[in-house]
Formats: structure tokens, sequence, C-alpha cells
């Protein structure tokens, strides 16, 4: 795949073991919870190539415990990019065709202004003293990205579940600069039960004493098994009963009969502590806590007089809602929320639920229905761009 | 020429007689809401034909997801629960073609069509054809017509009514009817007075074009 970069944009390129490229921006970041930040860093990650016209660019946003390699060998998991499906010559990101962008959010851990990060005041890692981060404050980090990529009007934002909610972001903030928004599998709120499920991954992490109130870093401890425990309770929530028992049911773990003990007798145990185990090697505990909190923080509507139509007056950007039908994280009545509002607004909607058992998960995987759907949006919007076919 | 060229130019060989008509009761380039829009057929061709700027809403995902592969802004909805969003005079038409008779609440799905829409089109079967009366007389059976192809027990269309019985709402709506059409079962046009009692017996299908009464000073 062809990896070029404006030249404008070529930056130092991160460590050897994290490819890409990264913005160092001197000027503060002015965030919601009123602390200026900065200098602040976003690295980032670039597929395809801009056209002269600067009009084909694509950004991608990423889901909570994703990050900017959409596509290719990922640096340190060594697995395909989580987008690899979508993203790729001929694919429905269409690196052949399109110029895509994906930024580590604000309060991430590879590469971005997090709280794994040296605090420039004190030379040690932010931990908590990291200022909480909203949704907001990570579309305004991505908006300096983007001028300084020096495009001004992007083709398409698009992003699933934490990744939808920052299209929805863009697009109520910066509606003039967003000819296309993708929020799939998303919210405009953070539901109690979703906020109830992040605390209980917030506080099985804050459980481990090797969090040691934030500062594990300086102490050289991980709370490895906190962060596994809330990797695991949030897992389940990315899957759907249907899909757990298809996979799963109740099969034993490599043994004939139950050890009355509390081993992994069970397969979908065993499978929850591996994702659980995995995940501490690429994700940092405190990242988890921030970007979880920046997620439950969300609610579009209350910038907005409580009105979510309010957020959307008067724009022009074609919208296209996607849900998944056993998707209980955010299930197709939070998203028909969305599309409503956009209705409201009289806003230039398209609206698709797909059928499927994978639950939320669904819009990582290999959907043909959902990626069917996509390509046409996104061709019908290309042609509305006046961007050449391929 | 693009994918989209191709489904227009099928579309526009292919469109039923009577979306055929509806494309003609719509100004070129005005902003069209097609409500029950199936696959996109009539809003694909508009934007063909018309450079239409045109929305949709269809109740089976099958088709909401055709449309939008197409290139089409559609969304899953219907007509009964779905309009309140919109605000008044979103659109130059709101477009409810064969599905009236499908709603739950007719009444409240016209207000809201001539709320939402400056004008709105909408065809419907006429339950008071001759063959359908005679059917019931003689056969005393719920008839099942070239138009009307359901049994009784699986008929989507639970709101059934003659074209005298709309034109009877219209007016106790306040809607004004700016031009009707009555279709034989081709969704070819006859020459019969719309309004009379001819037409309600004759015709298989009942196109009108309706917008809501200037408001009395």
């Amino acid at each position: 795949m062809t990896i070029s970069i404006p030249s404008a944009a070529r930056e130092t390129a991160l460590a050897p073991d994290r490819p890409g490229f990264r913005l160092v921006v001197a000027e503060a970041l002015a965030l919601d919870c009123g602390v200026a930040l900065g200098p602040y860093t976003v690295a980032y990650q670039t597929y395809g190539r801009l056209n002269a016209e600067r009009s084909n660019a694509i950004l991608i946003c990423h889901a909570l415990t994703g990050d900017q390699y959409v596509a290719g060998t990922h640096p340190l998991t060594g697995k395909p990019g989580w987008w690899e499906t979508l993203v790729g010559p001929g694919k429905v990101l269409d690196t052949e065709r399109y110029f895509l962008i994906c930024a580590n959010v604000l309060g991430g851990c590879m590469g971005s202004t997090g709280p794994m990060e040296i605090n420039p005041a004190t030379g040690t890692p932010w931990g908590l003293a990291f200022p909480v981060i909203t949704v907001a404050d990570m579309v305004r980090a991505q908006q300096k990205l983007i001028d300084h990529l020096g495009i001004d009007s992007l083709f398409c934002v698009i992003g699933g579940s934490m990744g939808g909610m920052q299209v929805l972001q863009w697009a109520a903030s910066f509606p003039e600069r967003v000819f296309a928004a993708v929020p799939i599998a998303t919210a405009a709120r953070h539901s109690a039960q979703n906020i109830a499920f992040h605390e209980v991954g917030r506080q099985a992490i804050m459980a481990d004493p090797q969090w040691c109130q934030g500062n594990y870093l300086e102490r050289g401890e991980r709370p490895a098994r906190g962060l596994a425990v809330a990797r695991m309770a949030a897992h389940i929530t990315y899957l759907s009963e249907q899909a757990l028992h298809r996979k799963f049911g109740r099969n034993l773990q490599d043994r004939s009969a139950l050890t009355y003990g509390f081993d992994a007798d069970f397969q979908v145990e065993n499978y929850l502590r591996h994702q659980g185990i995995t995940f501490v090697e690429r994700f940092d505990a405190n990242s988890y806590l921030y970007i979880t909190r920046a997620c439950d923080y969300f609610d579009l509507a209350a910038e907005h007089e409580g009105q979510l139509a309010n957020a959307f007056r008067g724009i022009k950007t074609r919208f296209c809602c996607i849900s998944f039908t056993s998707d209980w994280l955010y299930p197709t009545s939070e998203n028909r929320a969305i599309v409503h509002a956009l209705n409201a607004a009289a806003a230039n909607v398209s609206f698709v639920e797909i059928e499927t058992d994978k639950g939320h998960d669904a819009f990582l995987l290999e959907e043909p229905e959902f990626f069917a759907t996509l390509r046409g949006f996104l061709d019908g919007c290309a042609r509305h761009r006046g961007l050449e076919p391929k | 020429m693009s994918a989209d060229g191709n489904l227009s130019a099928a579309a526009g060989l292919k469109l039923r007689g009577d979306l055929r008509l509806v494309a003609d009761m719509i100004e070129p380039g005005s902003r069209v809401l097609d409500i029950g829009c199936g696959e996109g057929e009539l809003l694909a061709y508009l934007a063909e034909a018309k450079g239409v700027d045109g929305r949709g809403m269809e109740l089976s995902q099958s088709g909401v997801n055709a449309g939008v592969r197409h290139g089409l802004s559609v969304i899953q909805g219907d007509a009964d629960h779905d309009l309140q969003d919109y605000p008044s005079d979103a659109f130059d038409y709101v477009v409810l073609s064969q599905t009236l008779q499908a709603t739950r609440q007719p009444r409240s799905v016209i207000a809201h069509l001539v709320r939402i829409g400056r004008r709105a089109v909408v065809s419907f079967p006429n339950f008071g054809h001759w063959r359908i009366r005679l059917n019931l007389l003689v056969n005393g059976r719920m008839p099942v017509t070239p138009v009307l192809t359901h049994a009784w027990y699986e008929t989507p269309n639970i709101h059934l009514c003659t074209i005298l019985d709309f034109i009877a709402l219209c007016e106790e709506l306040g809607v004004v009817i700016e031009r009707s059409v009555t279709l034989d079962r081709n969704g070819l046009p006859y020459r019969l007075n719309p309004r009379g009692a001819l037409a309600n017996l004759m015709a298989e299908q009942a196109l009108f074009l309706l917008r809501r009464a200037a408001p009395t000073r």
C-alpha cells in the first residue's frame, strides 16, 4: 500500500517501534475542563494520496481502545490494523481513491498526548495530573491536524462507537468542514448503562494495588490485573448473547469434565482471560480511565439547549447512520435518536440497520451488507463531491 | 456510465405508470421526500431526470439498504411514527405513493404530509371500483384484484378508501386538492371528472396533488 503525505505534513517520525507521523502543536488547546493543554502531540497515520484539489480526505475516528493503525501490521501487536477489512486498495475505504487519516485520540496511549506521556512541568508521566478530556477536546485536536494538513473540507468523517461520537461532534462543531459523516453503532449521549459499565472498568483498575493511585509508571508497576478485568467486562458488552452462545456454548476448555474449582473450566472463561491478558500488553490503564470518562461525559444535546436537533440546524453534511440489530451497547434506538434529530433539522440522512448476531463488535467485522451500504453511500457522495471515479 | 446512471436509466424504463404521473407533478430542482419509497425507483428517476434533491423513507430494511447502496438518501421508518420529527415546510413535495391504505392513522399522516411539504402527492387504490363492489356483491368474498393482490388475512392494506372517501377527508382537514387524476389498473389516466361518482366507480387508482389551505385571517 502506498503511504504518502503532503509535503507540508512531513513530521518527525515516531520512535521506531511506533511508525507514523506526529504533529506537535505549540499553541495550547483550551479544554472543556478549563485547562489549557500545551504544547501537545497528535500521532497519526495516513493511507493513500491527497489529490490536488485536497478534496478526497477521509478522517477515520477510532473507538475507545483503537488507535491510528487502521490498516497494515500493527507495530505493537503484529496483528492486522483494526479496520484492515475496510481499508486498502480497492476496498470500501479505497486507498487508491481516498486519502485516509487516523489520529490517536487526545488522552490515548499510542503517541498522542495522554496520561502516559511526560508532563513537561514535572518531567514525570502525567498520571492523574493529566486534565480530564472530552470528545469535543479530541475533535479540537484533530481539527488542528486537519488544518496542518492543509485540508479545508473533509470528504468524510467516519467512525464507530466512540469514533461515531467524534463524527457527530465534528459535524456539530465544524459542519462546513464535513462533506459527509458516517456515525456507526454509536449514541449522541452516553446512557446510564454505558456509564455503569465504564465505572465497573475504572473501579477494577483502581482496585488493583499496582495502580498506585495512578503513579504506576514512576514506580515501575503495571495494574495489569485491574486493566484485564476491565477489558473482560467491557468485552462482554461488545458481543451478543447469541454470538457468545454460538461461539462457546457451555463447552469446556481442554478438559472433559468439570474440575470443581475455579480454573477456566469453560471456553468462554478462557477466551475472556485471553482478551484481558493481550489487552494489557498494548494499552495504558490511565488512558483507559480518561477515555472512558470522555465517553461518559459525551452528551451532544446538552450543548444545544437539550435539543439534539439544534446541533445540526442548517447543516449541509450528508449523513449515513448505521446500527446493528444485536448491538445492545449502542442499540439501534440510540442511533435512531440521532436520525430523528437529523430529520428534525431537515438534514440529508440515510439510516441503515444491519442484521447480524455479532453485537457491537460487528462494526469491526466483515459484514457484507454493512460494506455494500457504506460503499454505495460513499460512491454517491463522491459523485456529488465531483470526485473522479477510479 | 456510473452505477447511479444505470439505476436511473433502468428506473426510468421501468417506472410504474402511476409513478411516472407522480414524477410529472414534481417541479425540477425541488426537494422531495418519498415515503414508502421501496428501493428508490422514483427517487433515482427524479434525481436523474429532474435534478431533484430527494430523500426516502421505507419500512422494509432490504428496501432501505438497496436505496442507500445506490447512493440515495433513505432512512428506515414509517409514516405513522416518523413524520412528526420533520419541521414544517422541510420539503417542496412529500410523496406517498400506494402507501396511505397501509398506514395506521391515515388522517394524521395526511395532515403531516401537507405540513412537512409545501405540496403532497398521494396515490392510492380506489376501493369504490366496480370490480371490487361487484366481487363483494356477487361472490360475497373480500376482493383480490390486480391492484389489491393480498388475501384479507395477510393484507397490509388496513385502511382502504374510495376516491369520494378521500375527497371528503381532505375537505374535513381543510386540505386543498390542486390536481387529481384517476387511473386504470395499468396506471394510465382516465378522462373522467376525478371527483364524480363515475370516476369512483371506474378508476382503479387515484392520484392527488394536495396543499394545506392558506391560513385564514
